[in-house]
């Protein structure tokens, strides 16, 4: 009799407990907010990654990003060799760029980039022979470099990282003396849709997403690692899970299943959902004592370290309504878009957009004659219906944008400040603390395009702070 | 070349499924039930009631844009939803012509002429409704019947069928509430009871709030501390909180009016604390006001403090846990 009452109240207990965290928390591995938009990976995930055909030409862009131009160390009818540095940055931010084939360097000068901008490039005739630098020799008796020779083989290889934002991998490495760093972070969510590009790496060479992570995980000086991977990739899981049992000594590589949700791949939600901490606004992951680096970035460590081979090929998922034969295709980093769209059959159909990464926070590039990145995981090509956009409506405060942000901000209110020019106002509605996953955009059933104002109020703010800066220097 | 018609447009290149007009007509769909209702209670001048409203929402949006040479807006059905929940707030059997100048209104000079869809301070069709009471209190006020079916009916026994007294109307002149009031929870449940056209049944408007949450267009933070509010204040005060949920507009009130996105606060905070606020105003009208009923003022009270409501009450931001040391 009171066993049963006490299991009677137990049960009470517990599923209101159960109520509680459905209506208030959410399952592990996830964050709240966010999107599951629809995810469109099936045409490519499945398939295995293919070499790309030479390239008639690859253009190695000099910039990448503002920060960081680079100085070319050819010139015009130079013969150059695959692997061979070719161009070196001025300070000790960026990293070089390394000639993708060996060839004749064809011109050094201005070109289109993806962006619809001029920069300066260097563009190369591959000979077709792929004649590999004497520099390109794998790293012997990785066990007795210190770390900074570590960081800096990292860096002299052009290591960014390969998620999209080509932030340099070396920088990421080398903390501040204070901090206290315990676990290094494999992002292999790829969360975005249609992209398969680290799907693929991870299913095909878990073998060399372990060893880089345990290469990665000796150069910050760390003993336990988590590649954290959204479940919809299960097959992935999988193959990771045999590659870290079948891994000789090097600490401790577990593989996390996480929520399939957008924007599971940033790297703040993904610390959360696989790691349970909490990075405060305006700090960065070492704050909880987490380094985060992409799956590609994993692979292009162990290929430099076992391989020898500095940063020239990525994979890019070609794909899209507007592509004939999406494929994976591991491709040489400058090779133009068009040849890459040729290979998967060309366009099907009247192309409406080309967007380099994926659709939620891909960029539009305005002719598919511009050269791929070291940041280019995606080649989306759709078609011209899909591409139709749509008149903004009235906002109506419904209110989607603000529970769909994950970063918990009020997208409707920052697009109020922004378009009237109140950039204190946005400033302190936190636009600084966006992420720019374009959730709130997607979501905004007026079509507002919420994510683009917020990325110029972040500009504005940003300026006005150096601005600032630059008074108060004088 | 192909490539000289791409469009280049900011991300997202994806953008969701629902639009701004699809959710004003699921809107109109979640009405439906309690309009039906309505109808079915109060006869045909309920049907004509609702016809005006529409007619006088949609009519006036359509005329004052092309007078004033903006785009005509009337395709994506907020206009609609004005009018039907004009129509429902005001008594059954109110003159037509007071139900289409209430439209006129509300949105001419509520919606309009602060700018349209999305900038309104207050909720159209309260307003709207406020209006028509304020302008014409002895017809927009005694237009209140008891439905047909409720004569004869057990529960009844002792209510004066000719009055048109509601409820509320009763409990405030103290003709009923010295005994239990149980007996009227299963009447104001389906609607039977004497009532605005469509805040009478329960049932529908439940009908209809959950198609609007199953929908994701509302959530139940606004209608859930609003009526509970309700609940705890006037049980509070010694009175059956059933009844004072059931009755009145309290239900309309709480997920179809209170819920309007344009006025109501935008983050989940926020919508808590309009919700509770909405919910002590509407319990002390009807305790200790001059009305029996308080919900329409309760809720463009809350309102009109909306925009503090946004700037002082923020949500917490992501990592935003506890202070770091």
């Amino acid at each position: 009799m009171l066993y049963c009452q006490v299991a009677w109240e137990v049960g009470v207990v517990s599923s209101l407990g159960v109520v509680y965290k459905g209506v208030r928390c959410m399952p592990r591995g996830s964050f709240r907010g966010g999107i599951h938009p629809p995810e469109n990976k099936s045409s490519t995930g499945g398939l295995p990654i293919v070499a790309a055909q030479q390239p008639s030409k690859v253009v190695v862009l000099l910039n990448m990003g503002a920060s960081c131009a680079l100085s070319s160390m050819v010139a015009r009818g130079d013969s150059v060799l695959k692997g061979q540095k070719i161009a070196d940055p001025a300070g000790r931010f960026g990293v070089p760029s390394h000639s993708p084939v060996s060839g004749k360097v064809t011109a050094v000068g201005t070109v289109r980039t993806g962006l619809g901008a001029l920069d300066q490039a260097i563009t190369i005739e591959p000979d077709g022979q792929d004649t590999l630098d004497v520099s390109c020799v794998p790293v012997e008796r990785v066990d007795k470099l210190s770390q900074a020779e570590m960081i800096d083989i990292i860096r002299e290889a052009g290591i960014v990282g390969m998620g999209g934002a080509q932030f340099p991998t070396h920088v990421k490495l080398t903390l501040p003396p204070n901090a206290k760093v315990d676990t290094l972070l494999i992002n292999g969510a790829e969360c975005e849709p249609y992209l398969t590009a680290d799907h693929r790496l991870m299913v095909e060479r878990p073998g060399d997403v372990v060893r880089g992570t345990q290469i990665l995980m000796k150069a910050i000086g760390v003993d336990r690692a988590v590649i954290g991977v959204e479940d919809n990739k299960p097959d992935a899981v999988e193959a990771l899970r045999r590659a870290t049992s079948e891994a000789s000594a090097g600490g401790v590589v577990e593989v996390v299943a996480v929520r399939t949700h957008y924007p599971q791949g940033s790297e703040k939600h993904l610390i959360k959902s696989t790691l349970g901490r909490d990075v405060a606004p305006g700090c960065l992951p070492f704050s909880v004592g987490v380094v985060v680096n992409n799956i590609g970035t994993a692979v292009a460590v162990a290929d430099r370290f076992d391989r020898g081979l500095p940063l020239i090929e990525r994979v890019v998922t070609v794909t899209g309504s507007g592509v004939a034969k999406p494929s994976n295709i591991m491709m040489k980093i400058g090779t133009p878009a068009i040849e890459l769209i040729e290979q998967c059959g060309g366009f099907a159909g009247d192309p409406g957009k080309i967007i380099f990464g994926g659709p939620m926070m891909g960029a539009a590039v305005p002719t598919a004659d511009v050269p791929t990145t070291k940041g280019t995981s995606g080649i989306l090509v759709l078609d011209r219906a899909e591409s139709r956009s749509v008149e903004p409506m009235p906002c109506i405060r419904c209110g989607r944008c603000v529970e769909g942000c994950p970063m918990h901000l009020e997208p409707a209110l920052l697009h109020q400040w922004s378009e009237a020019g109140l950039w204190s106002e946005a400033e302190a509605y936190h636009a600084l603390d966006c992420i720019e996953c374009g959730v709130c955009s997607y979501e905004c059933p007026s079509r507002r395009n919420l994510v683009q104002a917020i990325k110029y109020a972040k500009a504005e703010i940003g300026a006005r702070r150096r601005a600032a800066r630059e008074r108060g220097d004088k | 070349m192909a490539d000289t018609k791409l469009i280049v447009t900011p991300a997202p290149h994806l953008r969701g499924n629902i639009d701004t007009p699809t959710l004003m007509r699921d809107v109109v769909i979640a009405l439906l039930p309690a309009c039906v209702a309505g109808v079915y209670f109060f006869g045909t001048p309920a049907l004509l009631s609702l016809i005006a409203g529409v007619v006088g929402c949609v009519g006036a949006e359509f005329v004052f844009q092309k007078l004033s040479a903006r785009p005509v807006t009337v395709g994506d059905w907020s206009a609609v939803v004005t009018g039907l929940l004009i129509a429902m707030v005001l008594p059954p059997h109110v003159p037509a012509w007071i139900v289409v100048l209430a439209g006129v209104f509300a949105i001419g000079i509520v919606k309009l002429l602060f700018g349209g869809l999305g900038y309104n301070v207050f909720n159209p069709a309260l307003a709207g409704r406020a209006f028509a009471t304020a302008a014409w209190s002895a017809l927009a006020t005694t237009g209140y019947i008891w439905p047909a079916s409720m004569e004869g009916a057990a529960w009844a026994r002792g209510i004066d069928a000719v009055t048109s007294a509601t409820p509320l109307t009763m409990l405030k002149m103290g003709e009923i509430g010295g005994t239990s009031m149980s007996r009227f929870y299963m009447p104001l449940f389906l609607g039977n009871v004497a009532g605005s056209l469509g805040e009478t049944s329960a049932l529908a408007l439940l009908i209809g709030a959950v198609y609007l949450l199953w929908r994701t267009h509302i959530s139940l933070r606004i209608p859930m501390s609003y009526i509970i509010t309700v609940a705890v204040v006037t049980a509070l005060y010694g009175q059956d909180p059933l009844f004072h949920v059931l009755s009145g507009g309290l239900i309309l009130g709480a997920f179809f009016m209170a819920t309007d996105y344009v006025t109501s606060p935008i983050n989940a905070k926020g919508q808590i604390i309009f919700g509770i606020g909405c919910g002590i105003l509407t319990a002390l009208i009807r305790l200790f006001g001059g009305y029996p009923e308080g919900v329409a003022y309760s809720i463009l009270i809350m309102n009109a403090a909306v925009p503090m409501i946004d700037r002082f009450v923020r949500p917490k931001r992501f990592g935003e846990v506890k202070a770091r040391a």
